[in-house]
């Protein structure tokens, strides 16, 4: 699975560090408010640079999924399973998967709340997966 | 005091909206240029070739479809994740230096946005024969670039949770319409029966039999709520298009095809950016090409609209106001869109059953400018004289939108 090893890099990196400590980080626009995730250098919204990175409390709701039955070679084990875009009430959209391939969930659906918890990732670090809330 | 107050930095909210003026008319590229030539290379699965063959192929038999010569050319436009520099690669093989060149890759679409570029550059004097050139060896050399998961820059926020790309993403939009609007699986069957039916006039397509609603549901489903015949053919293929100027058009024995309204956006790179996953970059791009056209949706005769999968072409349509918001599965219902049918869409079979070598917009134009010149036979539309074409690449990511038409 080497070929599924995440980079990091310093864009990335505080990131990453927050989900091993178990918490959420995105950024957040000094200048015109706007919660920036993928966290980057620049808001996208207004053109700041160097927004400060914040913490989110992790929770929001399902805007879209799809349960995968024709995987990619590297998580084909898996399938099916489920992945999902969720709105964060902090106001960003991030994409995330549903936590332990989704056992014990019975159904999952659009609309529905969910709650971030992290799990280790296809290359062994931790990253943020979702449950119902 | 400043005396230079022009150079001031202002915001880019303060842009002027309104279409730029130079030498007192507006800036459009209406009948800036026409199309003279099309072509496809050999289709399907071609073992004996290579991104250049194939390329050659097509440039070699549009040209003869144009009337002009190599000689003539001295503008290329070239998409392709393919080799390191592959506009380098295509110009040397084929033997041309071109005094312009455009590379833009922006996926499926780039072709669409090709056609606007060309007809740029031919406005501006600066080239007065535009080759716009594609090919692929996908199927024969099992080319699955596209469907590995990136993990750096950007992607390492999806990276870990193995969506495929790019069905995947299509999936989530699919997801979401069905959701907000009640679509149904059947309604995006319907379409890809539609499209099969057309296959069944084109001789150059790859899947010609008869589909089935009920063979689309039941072919397995690839990432909920897509299906294996949602979702477009794999195979080898190019294509080249041969776009001119207005005086080089006038002098050649086919009837030119005008460009007469083009408009591109750009949205994003990874769907968890799209910020509406129902609403795609054809919105904007489609306003820009019907008010260059100046024309409204009712003159359009034959259409033909990116179909990567189903979802694609529903949203799409949406998007550029052939019907509603939500409107769009019932818009596919019955036949609508085949052959018979009140809408003639992808006439050619698509890239559902006619060809999809990776990238496919460049087969929107050639299908296009053959029913419009009324080359195509069995499946010819009556009396087409405007088409309008809509590329998607990327993941909902990028659209042009083209109207052509013979005056």
């Amino acid at each position: 699975m080497a070929e599924e090893t995440q980079a990091i890099d310093p864009d990335g990196d505080p990131y990453w560090a927050g989900a091993a400590e178990g918490e959420l980080h995105y950024r957040k626009c000094a200048a015109c408010d706007a919660a920036i995730f993928y966290p980057r250098s620049i808001c996208p919204k207004c053109g700041a640079t160097d927004p400060a990175w914040a913490v989110s409390k992790g929770e929001g709701v399902v805007y879209a999924c799809t349960t995968v039955h024709r995987a990619p070679p590297a998580f084909a084990d898996n399938a099916p399973y489920t992945v999902l875009l969720v709105d964060i009430d902090e106001g960003f959209r991030m994409m995330g998967g549903l936590a332990n391939n989704g056992e014990g969930v019975a159904d999952i659906a659009i609309g529905d709340r969910v709650a971030v918890t992290f799990q280790d990732g296809p290359d062994g670090r931790p990253a943020p997966y979702f449950t119902p809330a | 005091m400043d005396f230079r107050p022009h150079l001031a930095i202002i915001p880019l909210s303060r842009v002027p909206k309104s279409m730029p003026k130079h030498r007192g008319r507006d800036l459009s590229l209406k009948k800036a240029c026409a199309i003279a030539g099309v072509a496809e290379s050999r289709l399907g699965v071609v073992p004996d070739s290579t991104v250049l063959t194939l390329q050659a192929e097509a440039f070699a038999a549009a040209l003869t479809d144009a009337g002009l010569e190599k000689s003539d050319v001295d503008g290329v436009l070239v998409s392709g994740a393919w080799g390191r520099l592959p506009q380098l690669q295509i110009c040397e093989y084929l033997g041309i230096q071109p005094k312009y060149a455009d590379s833009t890759s922006v996926g499926g679409a780039s072709f669409e946005f090709h056609l606007g570029h060309a007809a740029a550059a031919i406005q501006a004097g600066l080239c007065k024969v535009a080759v716009i050139l594609y090919g692929s060896t996908q199927r024969s050399k099992q080319d699955k670039y596209i469907f590995q998961i990136r993990n750096d820059l950007g992607y390492q926020y999806e990276a870990p949770y193995g969506l495929p790309t790019p069905v995947g993403a299509y999936a989530l939009a699919a997801s979401r319409h069905f959701a907000e609007y009640g679509t149904t699986s059947e309604q995006l069957a319907d379409l890809a029966v539609s499209t099969r039916a057309w296959a069944g006039l084109n001789p150059r397509a790859y899947r010609r039999e008869p589909l089935t609603r009920d063979e689309v549901l039941e072919s397995g489903l690839i990432a909920s709520p897509l299906h294996r015949l949602d979702c477009c053919l794999f195979t080898d293929g190019g294509g080249a298009v041969v776009v001119v100027s207005p005086d080089v058009a006038r002098t050649l024995d086919k009837p030119p095809v005008w460009l007469l309204g083009q408009g591109e956006s750009l949205s994003h790179a990874q769907i968890s950016e799209m910020p509406d996953l129902t609403i795609t970059p054809a919105a904007e791009s489609g306003k820009r090409a019907f008010a260059m056209a100046g024309v409204t949706h009712d003159r359009i005769d034959v259409t033909g609209i990116y179909d990567s999968f189903t979802i694609t072409v529903l949203l799409t349509l949406e998007s550029l106001g052939f019907c509603k918001p939500g409107e769009g599965g019932a818009f596919l219902e019955n036949g609508r869109t085949g052959p018979g049918g009140e809408f003639p869409l992808n006439t050619n079979g698509g890239g559902l059953s006619y060809c999809h070598p990776g990238q496919y917009g460049i087969f929107l134009i050639i299908e296009a400018v053959r029913q419009l010149r009324g080359e195509c036979d069995e499946r010819q539309v009556a009396d087409a004289v405007m088409a309008l074409i809509s590329g998607t690449g990327g993941v909902l990511s990028s659209n042009s939108t083209c109207i052509l038409g013979l005056e």
